[in-house]
Order: C-alpha cells, then structure tokens, then sequence
C-alpha cells in the first residue's frame, strides 16, 4: 500500500489555497502528520458506497426563505469598529497587486 | 486557411429587488460605502445567511422567457477563494445542481433567425468593490454591492461572431429588462459580461484553444473586443502559433485585450454543498404562479405589432424597445384607433422630445389619452399638422389637454368658407398686377396669394381650402 | 452549603420565596471564582460589572413577579456565541479584540429568560481539540485534578460549572464538545438535535455539524435551560421549525418497559477498563429501572472518525476563510502586498491544531481530492445515518460509553494529533447524524475522575433523552462529590 499520501510540494500549494505559509521544519512535521492523518483516512475505501447518495446536511429541511424586505443595516462606524484599518468609510487593505 | 469563431458568453445580471439576497440590507446602488451592510454581508462570525425568495422568482422568471428546463431541486454551493471584496472567503453560489438548464433564445441577424442555446441559468452572490488609491499602496473596500442577487446565464457556445454576440446579448438585455428584474445598466455594473472564445479551421468539429475575455462594459466593447479577440488568434494560428488559454482584459482605449498571465492563478475553487443553506424545491404550483406574471416578451410583442397594427417592422422595433415604451404606444392605439398615426407620432414628436432630454417614456409629460385627443382634433381638421406641431410641443413643456393649449393659443383653423372667400376677393381686388400675371400665365404667382391668404389670416385657414378657393377665384370662376 | 453550589430549580425555588436575591447569588459566584480561578482557568474574559447590574435587574423582575425562567441565575457562555459589546474570541489570536456588534439567538433568549452572564469561558480555539489545550488563551485544568484536562472543545464551561464558577453553562458541540467534557468534569451535558437550538451567533466550526446545548448540575436543570433555547430561528435555514415541548414534563416519568439499545461496536479494545465497568453498571441500573437492554448494531462506527476528521475541517476551512484580516480581528504588519498579509495574518493568527486542520479541509475538497475524500466520507455519513435509523426501529434510546477514557493528563496527546481524534470516538455518530445526546455522571474512578454514560435517541427525540437521563439519575444514585479545590 503506497505509504506516502502527501508530498512536501503539494503541503505547500494546499498552504497557499489555504493562504497559510510555513517554515521548513513546520512544513515537515506538517507533511508527516497530514500523512498519517490521511492514512487512517483510507479506512473509508474498504466501505461500499455504490449508489449511495451523499448525506451533506444533518436534518433534510428545504424551502427557507426571507421574503425581500429591507432591514436596517449597520451604522457605519459600528461595521468598521473591528477593522484593523479603516479610512473613508471603507475597509482598507494593502494594495491588491493585478 | 479559414478560420471560424466559436463563441460562449457568461453574463451576470443584478436582480431588482429591494433587498440583499442572503439578509435585509438594501441592494440598491449608489450609497455611501459601507452603509449597506450588516453582520451577515460583512461575513462577520457566526452569522447566517436566508435566501430571498424574490430571487428565485426572478431567475424562474429569466428561465421561463428563456425556455429552459426547471430543476425542481437545486442547492447551494461554495466557490472559495481569498480576495478583499468577498467578505466570507467565500461566494455563495450554484454549482452541481443548477436551477435552469438547456435554455435557448432566438436572435434575428441579417433578416434571418438563429437559435442560442443557453448552457445554464443560475443564482448568487456578487462581491463588493475594491477601490484602488491613487497616492498610497492601498486599496479600499466598499462592501455595499456584497450580496446583491445576481444571476448568471451562460450561453453555449454556439455563438460564430461578434456582431452575432453582440446581437444575443442586445436580445438577453432586452428580456432582463421587459421582464422587469434587472435595470440592465452597463455602466454601474447591473448587466456585465465576459466571453469565451476560441478558433477552430471551418468546416471542423473540435473546440481550439480559447481565452477569456473581460471588462467589457458597453455591446460595443463586447464587440470591439471579440472582433479584436477574434484577429488576434487568426494572425497567431496563421503565424503557426498556439493560442494560450488565458483570461485576457479588454483595454477600451488602446482597443486591444491584453493578457493577465502570471496575474492569476490556477483556479482551485474547492467548490462544495453550502450547510448553512437548504435545497431549494419549486413545486409545480410555484411555477405556474411565476409563469401567469410574465409579459409577453419584446420579440413576441415585435411581431403582433406588425401583424395587428401593420407597421413596418422597424418602427415595431423601436416601439418594444421598452416594455413601458411599448405598453404608451398601445394605449395610445387603443384611445385613438390609429396605429399608423399613433406609431408616427410616437416614434417622432413623442421620442425626440425624450431623447433631447434623455428621458424615457416613464417620464413623459405627454399622457396617451392627450396625444389621442390631439390625433381627433387633426382628423377633425380643427388644427393643422402645422399648428399640431405647435401644440405638442406646448403639451410636452406644459402637460396640458391639446384643446386647451389650442384655445389659449387661439389656433383653431378658419374653415368658414364664406368668410374666406370674402377676404380672398378682396386680396384679388388689392393686386391687378399679380392677377394679370397670372391669367398670362405665370403660374408662379400663384404662391403669393397664398403667402397673402395666410398672413390676412395669420395662418388659422386651412391651407387646402385657401388652395382650393384661390385656384377657382383667380380664374376668375365665382 | 453556598449558593455556588446549588442547582438552578434550587435557586429558582429559593428566588421566588424570597429567600435570596439574584445579588447574593451572583457575589458568591463570583466569590467563588475569585477562589479558584487561578488554578481552574475555566474563564477567557469575565463580565462582573454587568453581572452586578443584570442581577439588580432580575431581583427588580422577580420581585414584580416577572421574572422568566433563569432570572437571577448567573450563567457562563463558551466564547464562541456572539456576544454584543463583549469581547468574543473563539480562543483564538485572530479574534483577540474582536466585538460582535449582534448577539447570538442563544444569547438573546438567555438574556430575555432573566438569565445573569458571568463570562465568556476558554475553548479549543475555534472549538478544534477534545482537551482545551488549543486555546491561544492557555489550557483550562480539570477541577477534579488541575494536572489533567477538562476535555473539550467546551472544557472552560464544564470546568466552570463543577467547579462551582457559574450554575450552569452553554457550549457548543461539533463532534462531542458539550458531552465529552460534561463526562470528565462530571457534569450533565447535552447536545441537541441538529436544527433544535439556533446557531445563529455561534461562529462556525463545521456548520453541518455544530450544535449548541448546557451543562447543567442535574438533569432537571439541564430540562429547564433546553426550554429557554430550544425553537426555531428564522435567522438561520436549517433550523427546524417544529414545535418544542415543555422539556420538564418528562422529568420523573418511569422508562418501564424501554428498549435500551447497547451497541456492540461502543465496547471496544482501547476502552479504559474503569469506565467500561461503570458503564456496565449503568446498564444494570436501567435494567433495574424496569428498562430491557437489547444488543444493537451500528455497523459503520469504525468509520466515524474517518468521516469527521475529513468533513468537519473540510467545511472548516471554508468557514475560517473569513478571518482574513481585513474585516475585523488580528492584522500582522508589516506587509508588501495583500497576499503577504494574508499569509502573515493567518499563519501567526491562528495556532496548530487550526492549520492542520484547514489544511486537511482544504486538501480534501481541492481538485483531484474532492471525489475521494469529501464525497466519499459524505456518502459514509450516509451510512452512518441509517445505521441509526435502523437502530432506534429496534429500541427508544441508546445507550453507550460517553469517552473511552476519563480526563487524561496535560500535554499527554498533544503531539500525536490522531490519538487525540480518537478520544471523540464515541459522540462523533451522534453530530454525524443529527440526533441528540446527553452525557450524564455514571461513576468515578478509584482516582476519584468523573465517568460519564451517553444516551443518544432518534430525531427531536430530547424529551425521551431527558426522560431516560432522569429515570438513570434517579436510579443510580451516584454520589454527590466536590471537586476538592
């Protein structure tokens, strides 16, 4: 049974989808505890589940719906209350480089 | 070698309804950054979002007029990635289990019809604006626009031009607006669209490479930029190159597209079921009740015009530009009983005098039941198409009735024809000279008793009556 | 006795007579927690000044005969429910100074029902971990032994409760977090049914999976609390809109001629021997309240660890996407560009256990992975579901082991992620699929540890849970010790 579910390289481009970055000796504890964690997932492969549909939520409820009214938003100082940076009425970030 | 275009656009279309799509917040454009927004908009913690049922009315509404399939079933998914205007990490929006599918629209090129297949219709969440800084390196973020509905409607790519796109989109537009669920304006970003487009040798079966094409905000930046896109993959496959499969931006002023390689990245969007929302079921109930509110839509509308109205398909055209447009001409009909005058009066007077002020018809001070009465009073021969001129022109600025404007103004036409001739006689007896020439002959002098008739009756009589009488008097008949 | 150590319906009782105020109870609490705090570390911030005054309020109300349910009674909140003008961390670093501007439903309720909030008590950041070592706040102790934890995630309101630092509390429950600590501290803990209490407020961990319920000193408490939180939330989709009965009208009731399903695969090697045996004897407790036992199987349950571990951080690391750094919460400086600070933010903003965790997530659902992991332990979880299904055809609750083991020492797993994992083995199945679940004391060990035994019925079945808790209660007469601290 192949032993080895994760490579170093793939730990780095999961750390970026994830926007996550780490040092080399965290990458390699990482990699290898992912592994072992991924391993025990293949449990699951030895579990029949032709035609089985997906189960994604725990009670199956449909239909729940807001009908279109308008309620009152934020005051605007209390949506930028928790902002690390905020100026003119907006969320400020570093400049988004495209 | 020729070469044949293949085309697929995705176009997103902002629902008008009053609220956000997933919380309360206003969706309408315009305000203060950040006013429109609350705890679940800004994706703070633990905050949970509840569809609005207005917009699955809407997006069944586009699909009804776009005869696609109705799943009865269709869920939510998660469209992840990081970027500053998308609060929660996260887009909500349709994946798997889209709402609409296998949808088609007809457009008309060169006479001719050609049937679109609309690939999927499907509901979501628009992100909010990133406002970049002139001076410094930072942007801002308004998340007012986060969370206003939108539906996207992804055409097949069955599209082989850019004047056929851009016809498509003019047709889709067209639907959005008459079924009064989008504004359709290009400019604040209500109706956008981006292209697919690839080359492949005519005649073949198999898709070429394609491109992505965005921000293109007017139909004639989507055309500028396809015709563009189009040449540019022409002159790289002639040159023995590869197209590169890539989104490329359209660059309005320079009229090129220009790639954003090493800009983007390879798109992992971890698409799965959203667990905060539930499945949405359409029953056969809500679908008919959907369906008896649609209009009859513009190209339905275009061809019973012709047919019951016997106008010329142009003038149909521009009448059913606008629903409201539309339903003023047909009032207008239905009051006056003329659909040819109607339609000349509507499409000139009515309609210059809107666009002079860039107004649309919801605006115009003229109500249907007036301009109908002043078509009677033309019929009638009590004012002359001259003198209507006058008095729609007044109505237009005053809103007044026609026969009030024509009796402040004093404009009602001399049809006495004792009365006439009287003063017909004694411009005769005033000019020998003019009457001599005339009975010699000279035909020309014929205008100036005209020109004397209308200034004695400062240009009340009817014209053809003065005619008339003057044609008989001058030959000396009594 | 002091008033810290009482139950609700016994201050309630005392309350309404006249006896005390709501004042005197909060000053002891709060005596209390002055006391033993510094060994217990149950609480992340405290909120005495408002207490004081929420207090005043409900001796006004109670004294008008207004009072609602919980007036007066000091209650703590978990830190991960929205609390509007106080400071709410998920015991994280990114969401160290963050200040909801709303309230969580639960609290809303809480606070319409009289209740007086002590504070906001430690967690497992983001509610990930069994131990409530993973808070950036520090680890909580267990009052029956600080060397060892109080389980977790919600291990700051188990410990507050047996320690005597509040008279009841809430948590929240993702894969064992209300149950597994109540069973190492001591205490009744229950988790409803998936949709039954409104998660509205509470920050997400995995939102198929969260549910929010007490800790309560006794069973009837825990029936008076589910009355003031139970019901439908249009604020949030899934929960269910059906009708919440009175709670403590089930409380007393015999369970003569229940069918108490004992599932074969809950007894498994790796189970401590000491709490295999209490939970023998509470079999034969049940048995001896007129109950049949009957032997069911859950054939799945070796899958359930393996289903979790890949769905909860899956739907984690899309919701942890938020704390972005952007919005609100921890920003680090020094930055170039937006990518750099996104990175810097959320690598020194959130601590290990989240990482890995967001990174299992995020592989599981990354392109290629999807099918093999997500879909596929989305369609066990099917499984899972019907075992239960089948199951309660067959008896009207179930009855198994809360954890495999009681409260293990600090530091023991924290290096071996998976073993740690495999401590929620036995409550996992019950998020997975929905239903409710209660931990109620069975025993201790010759150490003198907390034992806890787990009752799990069908769908909004929490009345037949309560009536069978308090019919065990009843029965076992487990002795009423203090955490000597």
């Amino acid at each position: 049974m192949n032993r080895i579910k994760i490579s170093k390289e793939e730990v780095a481009y999961v750390a970026h989808l994830a926007r996550l970055s780490f040092g080399e000796e965290e990458t390699r504890k990482f990699t290898s505890q992912l592994n072992d964690i991924l391993l025990y997932m293949d449990k699951l492969n030895e579990v029949d589940t032709t035609g089985v549909e997906p189960v994604t939520h725990a009670i199956a409820r449909e239909n729940a719906f807001r009908e279109d009214d308008v309620a009152a938003s934020l005051p605007v100082e209390a949506s930028l209350a928790n902002a690390p940076e905020a100026r003119a009425g907006c969320f400020q970030v570093p400049r988004v480089i495209e | 070698m020729e070469y044949e275009p293949v085309i697929g656009l995705e176009v997103h279309a902002q629902l008008l309804t009053e609220a956000k799509i997933f919380c309360g917040c206003s969706a309408k454009f315009g305000a203060a950054p950040n006013t429109h927004a609350c705890p679940v908009c800004l994706g703070m913690p633990g905050v949970l979002p509840v569809l609005n049922r207005k917009v699955v009315e809407f997006m069944l509404k586009m699909a009804l007029a776009t005869n696609c399939r109705i799943n009865r079933v269709c869920s939510f998914a998660r469209k992840n990635y990081f970027y500053p205007d998308l609060p929660k990490g996260y887009q909500i929006s349709q994946y798997a289990s889209p709402p609409a599918e296998h949808g088609w629209i007809e457009v008309e090129l060169n006479g001719g019809k050609k049937r679109i297949g609309i690939t999927r219709i499907h509901m979501e969440e628009d992100a909010g604006k990133l406002l970049h800084d002139e001076r410094n390196p930072v942007s801002h973020v308004d998340l007012n626009r986060t969370g206003v509905p939108l539906i996207e409607i992804v055409s097949e790519p069955d599209i082989r031009g850019a004047e056929e796109a851009a016809a498509y989109l003019r047709r889709l537009h067209e639907t959005l607006v008459y079924l009064e669920i989008c504004d359709g304006n290009m400019e604040e970003g209500s109706f956008r669209c981006d292209a697919n487009v690839s080359l492949r040798p005519a005649g073949t079966e198999a898709f070429g490479t394609r491109a992505e094409l965005k921000n293109m905000n007017s139909f004639r930046n989507v055309q500028r930029a396809l015709e563009y896109e189009i040449k540019r993959q022409r002159y790289v496959l002639e040159g023995g190159g590869k197209v590169a499969q890539e989104t490329r931006l359209w660059d309005d002023t320079a009229g090129v597209t220009h790639s954003m390689r090493g800009k983007e990245e390879a798109h992992d969007y971890r698409y799965f079921p959203d667990p905060d929302l539930v499945p949405v079921v359409i029953d056969d109930a809500w679908l008919d009740s959907v369906r008896k509110t649609l209009p009859e839509l513009p190209l339905e509308r275009r061809e019973r015009f012709v047919r019951d109205y016997k106008i010329p398909a142009y003038d149909a055209g521009v009448l059913t530009a606008s629903r409201e447009l539309a339903d003023y001409y047909e009032e207008l009909v239905r009051l006056s009983g003329e659909p040819k005058l109607a339609s000349n009066w509507v499409m000139g007077d009515v309609l210059r005098f809107l666009n002079e002020e860039k107004k649309g018809i919801g605006a115009c001070p003229i109500a249907p039941a007036s301009l109908a009465d002043l078509i009677r009073l033309i019929q009638a021969g009590t004012i002359s198409g001259k003198m209507a001129k006058e008095v729609s022109e007044e109505m237009y600025r005053t809103g007044k009735p026609p026969e009030k404007i024509i009796s402040e103004k004093g404009l009602v036409q001399i049809t006495d024809e004792g009365a006439l001739t009287e003063m017909i006689a004694e411009i005769i007896a005033e000019n020998p000279a003019q009457l001599a020439q005339y009975r010699a002959g000279k035909e020309k002098v014929f205008g100036f008793f005209v020109g004397q008739a209308m200034k004695a009756t400062q240009g009340k009589a009817n014209p053809q009556l003065i005619n008339d009488l003057l044609k008989k008097m001058l030959a000396g008949d009594k | 006795m002091e008033l810290y150590e009482l139950t609700i319906h016994e201050l309630s009782d005392r309350l309404r007579a006249g006896e005390i105020t709501s004042a005197e109870i909060v000053s002891s609490v709060f005596g209390r927690i002055d006391a033993v705090e510094k060994d217990v570390r149950a609480y992340i911030t405290l909120m005495r000044e408002t207490a004081l005054a929420e207090a005043a309020e409900a001796g006004e109300k109670i004294r008008k005969g207004e009072g609602g349910p919980l007036a007066g009674i000091p209650v703590a909140l978990k830190d991960i429910f929205c609390t509007k003008g106080v400071r709410t961390t998920c015991g994280s670093r990114i969401l160290e100074n963050f200040i909801p501007p709303y309230d969580a439903t639960v609290v809303e309720k809480l606070r319409s029902a009289g209740a007086v909030f002590t504070g906001k008590t430690n967690m497992d950041e983001f509610a990930m971990g069994s131990s409530t070592e993973n808070s950036f706040f520090g680890a909580t102790r267990n009052p029956w032994d600080i060397e060892r934890i109080p389980g977790g995630s919600s291990g700051g309101s188990a410990a507050a409760v047996t320690a005597g630092e509040c008279i009841a509390a809430f948590g929240s429950d993702t894969g064992g977090s209300i149950r597994q600590p109540a069973s190492l501290c001591g205490v009744v803990g229950m988790k409803p049914t998936y949709g039954r209490v409104s998660r509205y407020g509470l920050i997400a961990f995995a939102s198929s999976l969260d549910q929010i319920g007490p800790f309560t000193k006794d069973v009837e408490d825990c029936a008076i609390v589910m009355n003031v939180i139970a019901g439908y939330d249009p604020r949030e989709s899934t929960s269910v809109p059906q009708e919440v009965p009175d709670y403590r009208s089930f409380l007393g009731r015999d369970i003569k001629g229940w069918r108490v399903g004992i599932p074969k695969e809950y007894f498994i090697d790796g189970i401590d021997p000491e709490v295999e045996a209490a939970i023998r004897k509470a079999i034969r407790v049940v048995e001896g309240a007129g109950a049949k036992s009957v032997e069911i199987s859950l054939p799945h349950t070796d899958y359930c660890v393996a289903v979790y571990y890949i769905v909860a951080p899956a739907e984690a690391s899309s919701n942890l996407a938020r704390y972005d750094g952007v919005k609100y919460g921890f920003r680090a400086g020094e930055a170039r560009d937006l990518l750099e600070m996104y990175k810097k933010t959320r690598s020194a903003g959130f601590g290990a256990e989240v990482k890995r965790r967001i990174m299992i997530g995020t592989y599981a659902l990354s392109s290629g992975y999807y099918d093999a992991y997500y879909r596929k332990a989305s369609q066990v979880r099917g499984l899972i579901k019907r075992d239960f299904d089948e199951a309660f055809k067959n008896c009207d609750v179930i009855l198994t082991p809360t954890s495999p083991t009681p409260a293990f020492r600090l530091g023991e797993r924290t290096d071996d992620p998976l073993q740690m994992y495999l401590s929620d083995i036995f409550t996992i199945s019950a998020n997975l699929a929905g239903i409710p679940g209660i931990s109620v004391p069975c025993g201790y060990t010759t150490g003198g540890l907390p034992i806890g035994v787990q009752f799990l019925a069908g769908h909004f079945q929490e009345g037949r849970l309560l009536q069978a808790a308090s019919a065990y209660e009843k029965h076992a007469r487990i002795d009423k010790r203090r955490p000597s601290l």
